[in-house]
């Protein structure tokens, strides 16, 4: 994609990654040649629709995909310069939870229903920091706890006495109890009123000034992603259709995916007579075409679309896997 | 002004829980001209399901009256009912669990067909005409719901409920659990349908630039009340109640050079069971004051046709 740059900042560093799932029913080609780099409190966006890979990309990056089916088949995941593919299970238990955290979408099934909220903080810090007594724990929990803004009288409290914008603040303060370098949120606010989203995104969005954080922000909400990222990258298939800042990606919409994407979007914001879909379904994994994947939908494709793609640059910075509009002006 | 079609007054649903009674349609009141339609917006547990649901008599209310076409369908016998249900359909959010795993295409949109009184020599052509309608190409025809994706399952439901030819239909969410580009799909095609038909729409939805997309006019609900109520645009462009500002304000813009000027509000939801006197709201309300949780504020039309629910909504808004 571009020359190795020597970047003490850069957080994360994906190259090329490949994921599979081996059915027996065939090969589902989750992940496809994804790279990506993070830099130090930076937040970058993976959008894309249902199907489209970005779970399993953060899945693989957290070691988690399930094997078998799953498989990284290549491609390489640095962590400040270090392979997470290389590993151990062990290795990657002392990452998860300390350096690396994730948010998964659904707080309620995401705490343990038997558990006070407290214990289940005080067990992160208890496994990653070493050498603290139960009590120091606790009390750390506490902080934690009134850090996402839950008064720490509710430590002996359990999920379901909590609402759902409560229990999403519950955990994004177990993921944040060892100050990760790196946070995962995949969908956190999905299932969360409106208002209730605003609270914690607000929260959300403080936390990670003040702890300096990097953070993979996957959503399907192209507002949130406006709100909250530095960069962005459209997933399409288990590709990165186009990538770069939200200023370029928003003001400048290159890929025809991306331009069917913010024309299906009502807004409040402004009149649209009428929405432009995308017409048909993304391709099944299991059976992705010949070159570029979104061709069949594509109402621009042309006789080069069908055998191969490229990923190029449009602009510095703002990468577009698009034959007619990788470079600006053209088409 | 059209002629209205649906006239609700002074609706209620209470339940009756362990805990004592919960107001979940507390006392609204509106009317929906035909072909328009009425966008419901607010929060899980603000009562707009509840609501749909009594306007087809999948619940009973506990008082007050609904008219349709100016005739009393409150209480209705089980014969008068049947004949309703042709009229007035439902669509519902999840595609995934309003279909019968067990049957195919054809056999959900047959039934409903039968239903409607279609003759069995004219099935088959009228299962085509209806899948042509809803945009199912007939090669899924003998397809269960479970190989069809949310996009098409939903078209299924949007097929059943126009089988009877309604005049009226409640959409609960009926693009919530479905993808961008999807949702586009299947919004416009209820557009085109509300065209051709001349249907009346009640959309029921948390989504508020959906609800923008698609609706002539816009009732805001808050814990079983509604709190504002006015056309569609004239609510996006002025919106008086501070739910109304807060709720609106929380939406995300796709635009990075939105300017954000976002109100959060304190605290969540409190409890929709026996509720204390006063405004619903006053509670999370920046504006708050004694009166607010003394006496439960009406709806007042406080420009044409604009009405809101608020003691304060000329303190709090210059313009008025």
């Amino acid at each position: 994609m571009e020359e190795k740059r020597e970047n003490k900042d850069l957080v994360l560093d994906i190259q090329d990654l490949d994921i599979r799932y081996e059915t027996d029913d065939g090969v589902c080609r989750a992940v496809n040649g994804v790279s990506l780099q993070l830099e130090r409190g930076k937040t970058v966006g993976l959008v894309g629709e249902t199907g489209a890979g970005k779970t399993t990309i953060a899945l693989g990056i957290m070691g988690l995909i399930p094997n078998p089916p799953g498989r990284v088949a290549g491609g390489s995941i640095r962590f400040f310069g270090e392979d997470l593919l290389k590993k151990s299970a062990h290795q990657m238990q002392q990452i998860r939870g300390k350096k690396i955290s994730m948010i998964f979408q659904d707080p309620m099934t995401a705490l343990n229903p038997i558990d006070t909220v407290g214990d289940q903080i005080r067990e992160v810090i208890l496994l990653h920091e070493k050498g603290l007594s139960r009590a120091e724990a606790a009390r750390k929990a506490c902080e934690v706890l009134e850090m996402v803004g839950i008064p720490a009288e509710r430590y002996e409290e359990y999920p379901h006495q909590f609402s759902g914008g409560m229990k999403q603040r519950i955990v994004i303060a177990i993921a944040l109890a060892c100050n990760p370098e790196l946070l995962i949120a995949d969908e956190p606010t999905t299932a969360l009123d409106v208002t209730i989203q605003a609270q914690v995104l607000d929260k959300l969005n403080e936390l990670k000034q003040n702890l300096g954080t990097s953070m993979i922000m996957i959503t399907h909400d192209l507002g949130i992603v406006a709100e909250m990222c530095d960069q962005v990258a459209i997933v399409y298939a288990g590709e990165l259709v186009e990538f770069g800042s939200v200023v370029d990606v928003f003001d400048d919409p290159a890929h025809p995916y991306t331009v069917g994407l913010f024309g299906s979007l009502p807004s409040v914001a402004e009149d649209k007579p009428r929405l432009t879909p995308i017409p048909g379904l993304m391709p099944d994994p299991m059976n992705l075409p010949e070159g570029c994947s979104f061709a069949p939908r594509c109402s621009q494709a042309c006789e080069a679309c069908r055998k191969n793609q490229v990923f190029a640059e449009r602009t510095p910075g703002h990468f577009v896997r698009c034959h007619l509009h990788a470079a600006k002006g053209e088409a | 002004m059209p002629e209205q079609l649906i006239e609700v007054k002074h609706l209620k649903k209470y339940f009756d829980t362990k805990h004592g009674t919960l107001h979940a349609v507390d006392d609204v009141s509106f009317t929906i001209g035909q072909g328009e339609t009425l966008g419901v917006v607010g929060e899980s547990g603000c009562g707009k399901s509840t609501l749909g649901r009594m306007l087809v008599h999948l619940l009973d209310s506990t008082d007050g009256q609904i008219f349709f076409k100016g005739e009393d369908i409150t209480r209705v016998k089980r014969e008068k009912l049947s004949e309703l249900r042709r009229k007035m359909q439902i669509i519902f959010q999840d595609p995934y669990s309003s279909l019968n795993p067990r049957m195919t295409v054809g056999q959900v949109l047959g039934e409903a067909l039968k239903n409607a009184g279609t003759p069995r020599e004219e099935m088959e052509n009228r299962v085509f005409e209806l899948m042509d309608t809803v945009g199912l190409a007939r090669r899924y025809l003998d397809t269960y719901p479970h190989e069809l994706d949310g996009g098409r399952r939903q078209r299924i439901g949007i097929g059943r409920a126009l089988a009877m030819n309604p005049e009226f239909v409640v959409c609960d969410e009926p693009v919530s659990a479905l993808d961008v580009s999807i949702q586009a799909q299947v919004l416009n095609l209820m557009l085109d349908l509300q065209e051709q038909r001349k249907l009346t729409y009640m959309f029921i939805t948390h989504d508020l630039s959906v609800v923008k997309y698609i609706s002539d006019h816009i009732m805001v609900m808050y814990l079983g009340q509604a709190v504002e109520k006015s056309a569609a645009k004239e609510l996006f462009a002025h919106h008086y109640h501070p739910y109304t500002k807060a709720l609106l304000s929380a939406v995300p813009v796709a635009d990075v050079h939105h300017e954000k000027k976002r109100i959060l509000l304190k605290g969540e939801l409190t409890s929709p069971i026996n509720p204390k006197p006063g405004c619903r709201f006053a509670a999370r309300c920046l504006y708050a004051t004694e009166e607010c949780f003394r006496d439960n504020p009406v709806l007042t039309e406080v420009t044409p046709n604009h009405y809101v629910a608020c003691h304060h909504v000329r303190d709090i808004n210059e313009e008025l």
